[in-house]
C-alpha cells in the first residue's frame, strides 16, 4: 500500500510511510547499508514465519502449555537487538521468541525448545516463556510478570561493576508496569547509575485486560520521572523509529551511566497466549486495522521497494527462505528426541553436574 | 587459636573471601555506613569501600534481583537480608529467579550467590520477624542451605558458601551473634553437606540444626547428670545438602531419635528427616521417632510465652523422656 493510498482511506491516520523515511534519515540509520536494510528485513520475517509455523505445530499437538506470540511485535526486538555491541545485553519475559531469534538463536533450537525436545536451547526444560542464549548476551526468557527487571538491572551492575562500558536492554510489557519489583529496579537504576535501558512493549493489552481498565497515568514511561529518569515514547511499527529512540538511550546508557525508561508502543496480532480467546477484548477488526495501517514487515516492504532497496522478486525469495527456515526447523524439532528421563536431575546444581570439582558432601536430591 | 563470636566469624569469612576474590561483593540493608544492624559487616566499608560493601534501599525484591542478575554476569554477591523473614517479599527473585535460572537455561547459567542473616525467633519481634525459613528453601531444588550454631562452624560454611558456584542461604541467628568459640586464624572451609557429632552418646540421638543444636548439647548435659542418660548430639550444619549418612550411622548406634528444629513442625526439616530414618534404619529403631519444634501457630510477642513456643531446654528433656 502507498502512503497516498493511506491517506485517502483514513485522514486522520498519520502517513507511517512518510514518518518511516524521516526516521531512515536519523543519524543512526542514515549510513545503514541496503544489505542492514534487508537484514531488519529478514529478521522480521524470520520471527514471523517461525512462530506463524510454530502456530501449525501447537495446533498439531507438539507443543504443550503456553506459547506467546510475538507477531505484529517484530520491529522492535530487531530494531533494538540490530543496536546491540559486543558489550551489550538483553533480557525479556515471556515473550521471548522474538529477542531470541534477533539475538542469533537458531530456528532449530528454539523449536526444538518449543517441542520440549533434547535439542532445545534449554534441552526442553524451559519451553517457550524459558529461552536463554548466554554466549549471545541474551539472558532469558522470564516467566513471571516483572520478575525479570531487577536481573536487568543487576546484569547492568555487573557491567559497571566490571568497568565495563556496555549496557543492558531490559524488556516488559505495558502489564508489568503495575509490578513492584520494575518500581524497585527503577530506584536503584537511577539510585546507583547503572547502565540499564526498561523498554516497555506496549502491546495494549496486560493479557485480557486492556491499558485504560490495568493503569492509570499516561503515557507509562512517565513514571520514570519520579526516579529522575529519563523517559520518552515512539512506535514500535517502524524499524528506524525504533532504532532512533533505543540508539539514544543507549547512548546515554553506555556514556552517562544513566538509565531510560522509553516505551514502544505496538501491537499483538494474536491472544496472550496462543491458545487464549482474544475476542472478549478487542474485535478482529481491531486487529485488522492495525495490521492494514502499521505492520511493520508489510511498511517496511513497501519502503524497501519504494527506495529502491530491493524490488518484490528478491524480497519474495526471503520470504521463501524464511518459510523454508521454518519448516526445517518444525521436521528438525519433529525428529529430535526427547530428553531421556536422567535428564530431569541434570542442570540443577552446578556441583553435580560437575562432580569432578564437587566439594560439597552429602545428598542433594531427596529420591 | 583466637576466641571469637559468632558475629565476628561472620565478619572474618566475608572479609578473607572479599580479599581472595574480586568478585564478591556485599550488598544489603545497613550493611556499610550503619555497619550492619547487628553489626555483622562492622568494619568491611572502611576496609574494602563502597564499591564492595554496598548500602541498599528497603527494597528487598529489588536487591535481590539485581544480586541474582549480577550472579548470572558472573559475580559472587553475597546479599544480607537483615532478617530472613524479610525474604517473603523477594521470594519471586530467591525461588523462581536464583533456584531455576540454571535449570531452564538447560545449564548455561550459573547463579553463585549466598544469601545471609539472621531467622529465628525468641527475640520477641513478633510473628513477622521471627520465621525459620530453611525448610521452605530446602524444598526448593537449586538451592542449598546451611544453618551454622558455632562460629568455626558460620566461619567455615559461609565461606564454602560464597566460592560455590550454586545459590547457597546461610541462616544465622541473632541469639547466637554473640556467642564465643574457637576459630583457626589460618584459611580454611567446611564442606556444605556434613554434618558434625557435637557430642558422642550410646543411648539416644539429638538431631538438631543452628540454636537447637546448641539446646541440645545443653540438654544433654543435664540427661547426663539428672537422668543417667548418654544422648549423642548430632548438629546437621547443613540442611540441603544433608548429610544422611552421619544421622543414619547415630541412630543405628543408639536406636533412638529425637528431631529438634525451631521451625513450625508441619513439613520442618524434622519431617524430611524422620522419612530417612524410618526408611533406611526402621530395624534400628527401638522407639518412634520423637520431634521437638515450635508450637504449632503464629510466633507470639509475650516474652514468657515466646520462650515456651520456641523449643527449650525443658521440652527436649521431656520428650527424651518419653522415649529414653
Amino acid at each position: 500500500m502507498s502512503a497516498d493510498a493511506k491517506k485517502s482511506k483514513d485522514s486522520e491516520v498519520p502517513d507511517v510511510a512518510a514518518s518511516m523515511r524521516e526516521f531512515a534519515k536519523s543519524d543512526i540509520n542514515k549510513t545503514l547499508t541496503p544489505e542492514d536494510r534487508l537484514q531488519f528485513y529478514r529478521d522480521m520475517l524470520r520471527i514471523r514465519r517461525f512462530e506463524e509455523r510454530s502456530i501449525r505445530a501447537y495446533q498439531q499437538g507438539h507443543i504443550g502449555g503456553f506459547l506467546h506470540l510475538y507477531i505484529g511485535q517484530e520491529a522492535v526486538a530487531v530494531g533494538c537487538v540490530s543496536l546491540m555491541a559486543e558489550d551489550d545485553h538483553i533480557i525479556t519475559a515471556y515473550r521471548d521468541h522474538g529477542h531470541a531469534l534477533a539475538v542469533g538463536m537458531t530456528m532449530n533450537e528454539c523449536m526444538a525448545e518449543l517441542f520440549g525436545k533434547h535439542t532445545g536451547c534449554s534441552k526442553g526444560k524451559g519451553g517457550s516463556m524459558h529461552f536463554f542464549a548466554p554466549d549471545k548476551n541474551y539472558w532469558g526468557g522470564h516467566g513471571i510478570v516483572a520478575g525479570q527487571t531487577p536481573l536487568g538491572a543487576g546484569i547492568a551492575f555487573a557491567l559497571k561493576y566490571k568497568k565495563i562500558k556496555g549496557c543492558c536492554l531490559c524488556f516488559l510489557g505495558d502489564g508489568a508496569t503495575n509490578q513492584g519489583p520494575w518500581y524497585e529496579s527503577l530506584n536503584l537504576a537511577s539510585l546507583w547509575n547503572l547502565p540499564v535501558v526498561f523498554i516497555i512493549e506496549n502491546n495494549g493489552f496486560s493479557m485480557g485486560t486492556a491499558m485504560h481498565r490495568h493503569s492509570t497515568g499516561t503515557p507509562l514511561a512517565r513514571r520514570a520521572e519520579g526516579y529522575d529518569i529519563d523517559w520518552g515514547t515512539c512506535y514500535g511499527h517502524d524499524v528506524y523509529e525504533v532504532r532512533h529512540n533505543v540508539g539514544q538511550a543507549m547512548e546515554r546508557a553506555r556514556e552517562k551511566s544513566r538509565p531510560t525508561v522509553l516505551e514502544i508502543i505496538t501491537y499483538r496480532y494474536r491472544g496472550h497466549s496462543v491458545a487464549d480467546a482474544d475476542d472478549t477484548y478487542r474485535t478482529k477488526q481491531d486487529i485488522q486495522d492495525y495490521k492494514d495501517e502499521k505492520d511493520p514487515l508489510n511498511l517496511f516492504k513497501c519502503h524497501l521497494v519504494e527506495e529502491g532497496v530491493a524490488d518484490e522478486d528478491a524480497l519474495k525469495q526471503i520470504n521463501n527462505e524464511a518459510k523454508e527456515e521454518a519448516e526445517t526447523s518444525a521436521q528438525f524439532a519433529e525428529q529430535s528426541p526427547f530428553p531421556p528421563v536422567s535428564d530431569i536431575q541434570a542442570d540443577v546444581y552446578w556441583e553435580t553436574d560437575n562432580p569432578d570439582e564437587k566439594a560439597s558432601k552429602g545428598t542433594l536430591f531427596f529420591n | 587459636m583466637a576466641i571469637i563470636t559468632y558475629r565476628d566469624a561472620i565478619n572474618q569469612a566475608m572479609a578473607e573471601e572479599i580479599a581472595r576474590d574480586s568478585d564478591v561483593f556485599i550488598m544489603g540493608e545497613e550493611v556499610a555506613q550503619y555497619k550492619g544492624a547487628y553489626k555483622v559487616t562492622r568494619g568491611l566499608l572502611e576496609k574494602f569501600g563502597p564499591e564492595r560493601i554496598i548500602d541498599a534501599p528497603i527494597s528487598e525484591a529489588g536487591f535481590c534481583g539485581l544480586g541474582v542478575g549480577a550472579a548470572m554476569m558472573g559475580l559472587r554477591p553475597v546479599v544480607e537480608f537483615m532478617f530472613w523473614s524479610f525474604c517473603y517479599v523477594a521470594f519471586d527473585q530467591v525461588i523462581n529467579n536464583a533456584a531455576n535460572i540454571r535449570y531452564m537455561s538447560g545449564g548455561l547459567i550459573n547463579i553463585p550467590i549466598v544469601f545471609r542473616g539472621p531467622g529465628n525467633g525468641g527475640t520477641n519481634v513478633g510473628a513477622t520477624h521471627s520465621h525459620t525459613p530453611e525448610n521452605f528453601v530446602a524444598n526448593t531444588p537449586g538451592l542449598k542451605v546451611v544453618c551454622p550454631s558455632t562460629p568455626y562452624d558460620a566461619k567455615g560454611l559461609l565461606k564454602s558458601a560464597i566460592r560455590d558456584n550454586d545459590p547457597v542461604f546461610v541462616m544465622e541467628n541473632t541469639l547466637l551473634y554473640g556467642n564465643q568459640g574457637e576459630v583457626p586464624e589460618d584459611d580454611y572451609v567446611i564442606p556444605l553437606g556434613v554434618a558434625e557429632v557435637k557430642k558422642e552418646g550410646s543411648d539416644i540421638s539429638l538431631v538438631a540444626h543452628g540454636r537447637c543444636a546448641i539446646l541440645c548439647l545443653e540438654a544433654a548435659e543435664v540427661l547426663a547428670t539428672e537422668h543417667g542418660i548418654n544422648a549423642e548430639v548430632v548438629d546437621l550444619r547443613s540442611i540441603r545438602p544433608l548429610d544422611e549418612e552421619t544421622i543414619l550411622q547415630s541412630v543405628k548406634k543408639t536406636n533412638r531419635a529425637v528431631l529438634v528444629e525451631e521451625n513450625k513442625p508441619f513439613c520442618g526439616v524434622g519431617s524430611q528427616i524422620c522419612s530417612i530414618i524410618q526408611e533406611k534404619a526402621f530395624d534400628y529403631l527401638d522407639a518412634p521417632i520423637k520431634r521437638v519444634s515450635s508450637i504449632d501457630a503464629p510466633q507470639i510477642y509475650s516474652m514468657p510465652l515466646e520462650q515456651e513456643q520456641i523449643p527449650n531446654i525443658e521440652r527436649i528433656i521431656d520428650t527424651v523422656l518419653e522415649i529414653a
